[in-house]
């Protein structure tokens, strides 16, 4: 691969963890949205950089799926159910911003450290490609915990499904189901968790996660 | 066409049918039906020299598992029946839901076959997220507010889970590709045990640990267990018996899968240690909690937990002896827990409530019903002559043999939960029976709704295990014990 190729795919990668950094302190909910539209958008061009870089058509559908579902119509309808349900209030992350900041670095490196080692007879761009989107999984997780908030939850988690198509897309001659299937699932997900927003919207008039918590069968 | 894409294809076909089908008698029978047919292209695998294709593969390892899943996929819809019919007769239900709960119960069935049957790592992986979907809705039914925190939390929890073994298995496609070049042959079960040796093993070992984490989670192991037991207790009871006798197993099927590959590897860490210290974790946790649960379902998820944790331990052992008592154990706990969770579910539904303390005196007021749960915890507590007592006996001797020092925690596991499981089925099935909660009338003028065949069927099943099995399935047993390592 030349130069430019290895350049561009290994830049693209980076602005994609940049913006899982960008997702952990945003504090207000329409904020959280639009970083998140943007990380889907430097995903579409990191799919379809492999796509034409590689010779595989078929990683164009997965560009093309990542920008229509999640660059377009999930944020759009994210921003909706904000709008309808008036929570567009500053959010709490359960920690500061400067230690989400040190957790999500420390994070990072871990992914670095446990990837380089036992990938060291794959190619470069193989190993950076693994680290970082390890790093993605692994800052989507950290939003996951850190947040109450269940829309701050549902971005964590498609997040980490970005980091799973930054994987995916990375690894060469990767057979179409899997990306489709991860584009498909995204989509049945969102449904759910649509479904879900809706349902706990009407019973519980919050999304906050920790009062829904105390609804239990039993206390134990 | 072959027995397996009846088997996969018929509660896919299912589904469609009974979404469009209103009325509940109708619905269930058809359930039934299509169930029927299932487990009867199931026994056919019997008979027919199995065949793995490109789509599929039948082994000595799946083939009991279809059957079995097919079978309680059967019972359960027998047992569904009754149980919907007093549920609409409360109007807990009603019919629209009912009409999505059959089509959901026949998409799940598929999910799990597929799963089972699929011959490649994606498809697999697929069907276990579609398997949590049908589950996630179904556990929701009731709509009440606890429901919709459990199916919330339960989404949550094994929504993350399935995303890190989606990782897992890009990652054991990245390790397979250079050897095998990429495309579909690289992620395909027969392919990749004939290549295995080849691959290199450092990628391999991070492969599985996202693997057995992610899904172990569906396993329901600890510490990430949270999800299992609001599941279990805040659905319909039909569904607490199919997660417990069906999904866990599918999900376990999974990761033994890969700890097939590793040890076809054989430069590969050994994965025992991870999934013995997962297993006993999860045995002396559940353990513990089984003595502070009030809630009856609650109460047998946290022994799903407790067994899971035997099975686990029993394959991260290894060796021919403990990986037979695993597979032994994966079959009896599947039966015997979905057959107790037939019992609670008419329990609860004679007594109006799922608090232990309020359920008392079963075997009084409806002695087939309260001495076939009796049967049930006697039989899930490890006690002879069921075939859970032959499983956990082989796993206790051959850990004793090998290594003195881990039988010691798996023993005090297994009678700390023995204590517990006779110290509540006495309250459940003896003493004087309570009043109906709410309405006040005696608990023995409520009928048992429906039949208690899947019941007694399946505690036959483990009665008989107990005492006699069959030379194949013993063969089988004996081919996958070795090539798990």
């Amino acid at each position: 691969m030349s130069d430019l190729g290895y350049d561009a795919a290994h830049m693209l990668g980076a602005v994609v963890l940049l913006m899982s950094f960008a997702l952990l302190y945003q504090r207000r909910l329409f904020s959280l949205l639009n970083v998140f539209t943007m990380q889907a958008l430097a995903l579409t061009a990191t799919a379809a950089w492999q796509a034409y870089s590689h010779g595989e058509p078929h990683l164009y559908i997965t560009a093309l799926l990542t920008l229509v579902l999640k660059a377009i119509l999930i944020p759009v309808a994210l921003h909706r159910i904000v709008v309808k349900m008036k929570i567009h209030r500053t959010i709490e992350p359960a920690l500061g911003i400067g230690l989400t900041m040190v957790a999500g670095v420390s994070l990072v490196t871990l992914s670095i450290l446990l990837v380089l080692p036992v990938t060291a007879d794959a190619t470069a761009l193989t190993r950076e490609n693994l680290a970082l989107s390890l790093s993605v999984v692994l800052l989507g997780l950290l939003m996951m915990i850190s947040r109450r908030n269940a829309v701050s939850q549902v971005v964590g988690f498609m997040s980490i499904e970005n980091g799973l198509i930054l994987a995916a897309v990375g690894a060469a001659g990767m057979p179409l189901v899997v990306e489709m299937s991860v584009a498909f699932s995204v989509m049945v997900a969102f449904i759910i968790f649509g479904i879900f927003l809706f349902h706990i919207r009407e019973r519980f008039d919050t999304l906050d996660m920790q009062k829904i918590e105390s609804f239990r069968g039993e206390s134990d | 066409m072959s027995a397996v894409a009846v088997i996969v294809a018929t509660p896919l076909i299912g589904a469609a049918i009974l979404a469009l089908v209103p009325g509940h008698r109708l619905g269930a029978r058809l359930n039934i039906g299509f169930s029927a047919i299932t487990l009867l292209a199931s026994l056919a695998l019997f008979v027919v020299e199995p065949s793995s294709g490109a789509l599929f593969v039948v082994d000595a390892f799946n083939i009991y598992l279809i059957a079995l899943t097919a079978f309680v996929g059967l019972t359960t819809s027998v047992f569904s029946a009754g149980y919907i019919a007093h549920e609409i007769a409360i109007g807990k239900l009603d019919e629209r839901k009912l009409r999505f709960y059959h089509a959901m119960y026949q998409a799940f069935m598929f999910t799990m076959l597929l799963a089972l049957s699929a011959n490649n790592l994606g498809v697999m992986w697929v069907a276990v997220e579609g398997a949590t979907l049908t589950t996630v809705l179904m556990v929701s039914l009731y709509r009440t507010a606890a429901s919709i925190e459990a199916a919330w939390k339960y989404f949550i929890l094994c929504g993350v889970g399935i995303a890190l073994a989606l990782f897992g298995t890009i990652l054991m496609y990245m390790a397979a590709q250079p050897v095998m070049g990429p495309g579909m042959a690289a992620m395909t079960w027969t392919e990749l045990m004939g290549h295995v040796a080849k691959i290199s093993p450092a990628i391999l070992n991070l492969a599985f640990v996202f693997l057995l984490i992610g899904y172990g989670t569906k396993v329901g192991l600890a510490p990430l267990h949270a999800w299992l037991p609001d599941a279990h207790a805040e659905g319909p009871t039909p569904i607490s018996a199919v997660l417990s006798g069906l999904l866990l197993n599918v999900a376990l099927y999974a990761v033994l899968r890969f700890k097939m590959l590793l040890a076809a590897n054989g430069q590969a860490i050994a994965p025992g240690p991870l999934m013995i210290a997962m297993g006993l974790a999860s045995l002396l946790l559940a353990g513990l909690m089984l003595y502070r649960r009030r809630d009856v379902k609650r109460f047998f998820a946290y022994s799903s937990i407790e067994h899971m944790g035997i099975i686990t331990f029993a394959f991260g052992m290894g060796g021919p002896l403990a990986n037979f008592a695993g597979l032994l154990h994966m079959a009896m706990h599947s039966l015997t827990k979905s057959a107790i969770f037939y019992a609670v579910g008419h329990a609860v539904q004679v007594t109006g409530t799922q608090r232990i303390e309020r359920i008392s005196g079963l075997t009084v007021s409806h002695p087939a019903l309260g001495w076939g749960l009796l049967a049930g915890v006697v039989a899930i507590a490890g006690l002879p002559p069921f075939g859970v007592f032959m499983s956990e006996f082989l796993l206790v001797t051959s850990t004793f043999a090998r290594q003195p020092l881990l039988a010691l925690p798996l023993v005090v596991g297994i009678l700390v939960a023995f204590g517990a499981l006779v110290l509540r089925v006495q309250q459940l099935c003896f003493g004087a029976p309570g009043t109906v909660e709410g309405s006040g009338a005696p608990v023995a003028s409520v009928p048992v709704q429906g039949t208690l065949v899947p019941l007694y069927a399946h505690l036959a099943l483990v009665l008989v295990a107990g005492v006699w099995l069959p030379g194949p399935l013993v063969a089988w047993f004996q081919t996958v014990a070795a090539l798990l390592g």
